[in-house]
């Protein structure tokens, strides 16, 4: 995949993710696709941060080590990446803070401080002066830059656009970039030839937006009526935009005292009949178990986005992990059924979030939303045609509204199952899916009982050994039908080589890299999307042929690798990476050469 | 209405002479006699926790959630917020919101909640046979702690006034009439209505000829005022049994409350169409 790496560094303060996303929306408005990984250690101030910004003409989703410019905004951000450099790398840089051998690498210095300090600028503005710095080394038009800050700086614009114009006039073109709709090259060497044609491209730029966004837009287009969090990273950013975003869709965002508090609210909602979402990290789930128990048994549908960081414990909170999918899968005491999704990249975390909500009200059901800080922060060109789903215009279930709907009659995938309104109404009637229908408060000559003891149809405490088996097996089936109903979704995707017969088996945001490694190598890349219940036909079928897995995960036991042993799917390999960064391109490209050697 | 009109059929598994038959009697005649007054039964909702106390929920033909040890108030809290026009009763115990959910009775008073606190204080945990409780006296011997309870009781009405409660009482599982109205009073109250029923518990905390002698009714105290509030409220500090014992309606007033919060956004309820129109009208934000 042709592509063109950037990497901006600076210490935390400095609006490194700011700029990293002012230089994606740019290759964005060149018709690129981008991703961003964003790095940062867990404090406010100073500490370094840098931001991975990649453009490909094809759709990606990982990152490179190496890059083809490092803006540096100091000099531990030089020091720390100068192995990342290529022969045809270009350094731009605070000449007032980096010092530079520039016998052996090529670059272009910005009196950065002193053109602060002439237009009586804050220092928070040396990232705009930096990118303008940067358009010019890399031969993007001023007009472009200029949409961009107009349309995102929200504070202090002119002053902005003076310092970025500056670092504009004050830099050298080292390269300039052609359109990604573009047969060109991506970045040609400057010739010195007077091309004055402008590098936009007439296609309509895609938004970029991080999973955790993706996650959230998707949650609200199947119906969000709450979303309910207590703060914690990588997952905050979905309450933080679920509040900022609250009136457009009527939402009701709730910050309560804990974790408890959270999942025991989502279900007051549920009861009520407003679909709510909660979203946590591993140490905020842990609290959350209880609470997940009582869903399974009060058969509560909610969605749980747990984002996983590095643990155990308080781990590395901003650094990445996949560690908590057994834990996912197995939490809460007794038994009952939960889906669990784990997208891959942004349009995968809108879809399936949005398909979790619909499957936990159809089901009545958990529903986890399984991600981690990769997928959850980075930043995605976004790619789908939403005009291509407005066709899903039916009355939402939400109170006080009682629609009722005849049992067994076709509805559309995402609306539940409603009381007829006949006869008695019994919240945990016995039917042949186990699915009972829902009915909300007020509903009137009718009660509606929920409860956490093993209870009868209507809701009503028992210890009675046949109504215990009984209603065991009601929930049992509940899962059983939930698993029938997934077979017509595509579970499993197959990239690459789909032909080959060594295969790359991973699971969330490794599917990016491993699309990329195998379609380099040649190779077939199964990424599993739904974990449970588990997909085994689906990952069988997408194995035929297959004599060598070769697992791809980031931990230090290879979970999926586990789970997909226990449908006797064995994996021959296992590539681990368990340092809280993800795998770039190279580094797969790498292990899977030693792999296969 | 009649009252009994409100029971299920669930067989009734207290212990005989419980406190908690009187609390279930004053809840029904008050939801019969709000249901003669106007107050749609289907619009009420109960939650309780886990303990003897909760029980109660399996006996009432209302809407109910029987939730987890400690855990009323936040699902109560969603359920009025969810649907304002509900009427949101939680059945707690002194072990169930005093240690294990504490954290939360506490925000509930914080936020002025609309919902109804009913605590069933037997000041020992009975299911599990005879454990000490944030409310039993220091020394108290109970089966974690036979030497005697080292810890001096809190004071949930004091945490309570101080955590921002709008509406506090105690009533006494032998004084039916002064529970009938003060459970009417907090049901009524738009606020979060806090009423501890000193609840005996016959099997492992039989309290009645203590509460019997110390309990008397306030009268004539200005329920609006803090301070006066505050003393009434510590001459008893649950420590001793050879005190004088307040019951009746300590303290109330208006303020606003966390559900009315919500009220901007209105019945707006975008359907699926709206929800699609709107993200994409959002993504451009993000181009």
């Amino acid at each position: 995949m042709d592509s063109f790496s950037t990497l901006i560094g600076g210490i935390a303060g400095d609006g490194i993710n700011e700029a990293g996303l002012t230089a994606a929306r740019l290759f964005s408005r060149l018709g690129y696709h981008i991703y961003m990984y964003y790095d940062y250690p867990s404090l406010i101030r100073g500490g370094h941060n840098f931001s991975l910004v990649r453009a490909s003409k094809e759709k990606i989703a990982s990152h490179t080590d190496r890059i083809d410019v490092l803006i540096a905004l100091n000099q531990e951000t030089l020091d720390k990446h100068l192995g990342r450099l290529k022969d045809s790398s270009f350094v731009i840089y605070d000449a007032d803070k980096v010092k530079i051998d520039d016998k052996k690498n090529r670059g272009c210095g910005l009196a950065i401080t002193t053109i602060l300090k002439e237009a009586k600028a804050p220092a928070v503005l040396k990232n705009s002066c930096i990118i303008g710095g940067y358009c010019k080394v890399v031969g993007i038009d001023w007009s472009v830059l200029e949409e961009v800050l107009r349309k995102h700086i929200p504070k202090m614009l002119d002053l902005n656009m003076e310092v970025a114009r500056q670092g504009y006039d004050q830099a050298v073109q080292f390269c300039r970039m052609g359109s990604g709709a573009d047969q060109a090259d991506r970045c040609r060497q400057d010739d010195g030839s007077d091309d004055k044609s402008g590098n936009e491209t007439d296609r309509k730029p895609l938004p970029i937006i991080t999973g955790n966004q993706a996650i959230a837009l998707g949650l609200i287009k199947a119906g969000l009526g709450a979303y309910v969090a207590y703060p914690m990273t990588p997952s905050s950013s979905i309450l933080d935009f679920m509040a900022r975003y609250a009136q457009n869709f009527g939402l009701k965002v709730m910050h309560p005292e804990s974790e408890i508090a959270v999942i025991l609210m989502a279900q007051g909602f549920a009861y009520a009949g407003v679909r709510a979402a909660v979203g946590t990290s591993g140490g905020g789930f842990c609290l959350m178990t209880e609470g997940l128990s009582l869903a399974g048994m009060a058969e509560m549908p909610v969605v749980v986005v747990n984002a996983q960081r590095t643990g155990p414990s308080t781990g590395l909170p901003t650094y990445t992990a996949q560690g908590d999918l057994h834990f996912v899968l197995n939490a809460g005491q007794g038994e009952f059924p939960r889906l669990l999704v784990a997208p891959g990249d942004a349009e995968e975390a809108y879809c399936w979030s949005s398909e979790a909500m619909n499957l936990a009200w159809r089901f009545q059901v958990p529903a986890f939303i399984l991600t981690d800080k990769t997928l959850s922060e980075s930043q995605y060109s976004f790619d789908i045609d939403l005009d291509l789903n407005l066709d899903l215009n039916i009355d939402l279930a939400v109170r006080p509204a009682f629609r009722p709907s005849v049992e067994g009659k076709e509805e559309a995938h995402h609306s539940p199952l409603l009381w007829d309104g006949q006869g008695e109404y019994k919240r945990y009637r016995y039917t042949e899916t186990g699915v009972s229908p829902l009915a909300f408060p007020p509903l009137h000559g009718q009660v509606i009982k929920a409860n956490s003891y093993t209870h009868d149809e209507k809701g009503i405490t028992t210890e009675d050994p046949r109504i215990t088996r009984e209603s065991s097996e009601k929930r049992q089936r509940k899962g059983q039908a939930m698993a029938e109903y997934l077979e017509g979704f595509e579970t499993v995707k197959v990239l690459g080589d789909k032909r080959s017969k060594t295969a790359l088996l991973c699971w969330g945001s490794n599917k990016g890299v491993c699309h990329e490694a195998a379609s380099k190598m040649g190779l077939r890349a199964i990424s599993v999307i739904v974990l449970s219940p588990f997909p085994e036909k689906r990952l069988k079928d997408a194995l035929a042929g297959v004599d060598r897995l070769i697992a791809v995960e980031c931990n230090s036991t290879g979970q999926l690798a586990r789970l997909a042993g226990s449908y006797g799917i064995m994996v021959q390999d296992r590539i681990l990476k368990y340092d809280g960064r993800p795998f770039s391109v190279e580094e797969l490209l790498e292990e899977l050469g030693r792999t296969l050697a | 209405m009649n009252p009994k009109e409100l029971a299920t059929a669930s067989q009734v598994t207290w212990c005989p002479g419980c406190g908690n038959f009187s609390i279930m009697s004053a809840i029904r005649a008050v939801l019969a006699e709000l249901a003669g007054k106007g107050l749609p039964l289907e619009n009420v909702v109960l939650v309780s926790g886990i303990g003897c106390h909760a029980k109660i929920v399996d006996y009432m033909n209302v809407n109910s959630f029987y939730s987890i040890h400690g855990r009323t108030i936040p699902v109560a809290s969603a359920i009025k917020i969810a649907n304002p026009d509900l009427t949101v009763i939680c059945f707690s115990g002194d072990g169930d919101s005093l240690a294990e959910g504490l954290d939360h009775l506490i925000f509930a008073a914080k936020r002025n909640i609309d919902i109804t606190m009913i605590l069933h204080d037997n000041r020992v945990y009975g299911l599990t046979t005879g454990q000490f409780t944030p409310t039993s006296p220091q020394g108290f011997a109970g089966k974690s702690t036979p030497e005697g309870a080292v810890e001096h009781p809190m004071n949930p009405l004091d945490l309570m006034l101080v955590s921002g409660a709008t509406y506090i009482a105690r009533g006494y599982t032998h004084g039916i009439e002064q529970l009938q109205t003060l459970f009417r009073e907090a049901i009524l109250h738009r606020g979060f209505s806090f009423v501890d029923v000193l609840q005996v518990c016959v099997s492992y905390n039989n309290l009645y000829d203590s509460y019997n002698k110390w309990t008397y009714a306030v009268q004539g105290n200005n329920t609006s005022d803090f301070d006066e509030a505050q003393k009434i409220i510590r001459s008893w500090n649950y420590d001793r049994s050879d005190a004088p014992i307040p019951l009746g309606k300590f303290y109330q007033i208006d303020k606003e409350r966390f559900d009315q919060s919500f009220k901007s956004l209105g019945q707006y309820q975008p359907d699926y169409a709206q929800r699609e129109r709107r993200i994409k009208d959002l993504l451009e934000n993000f181009i």
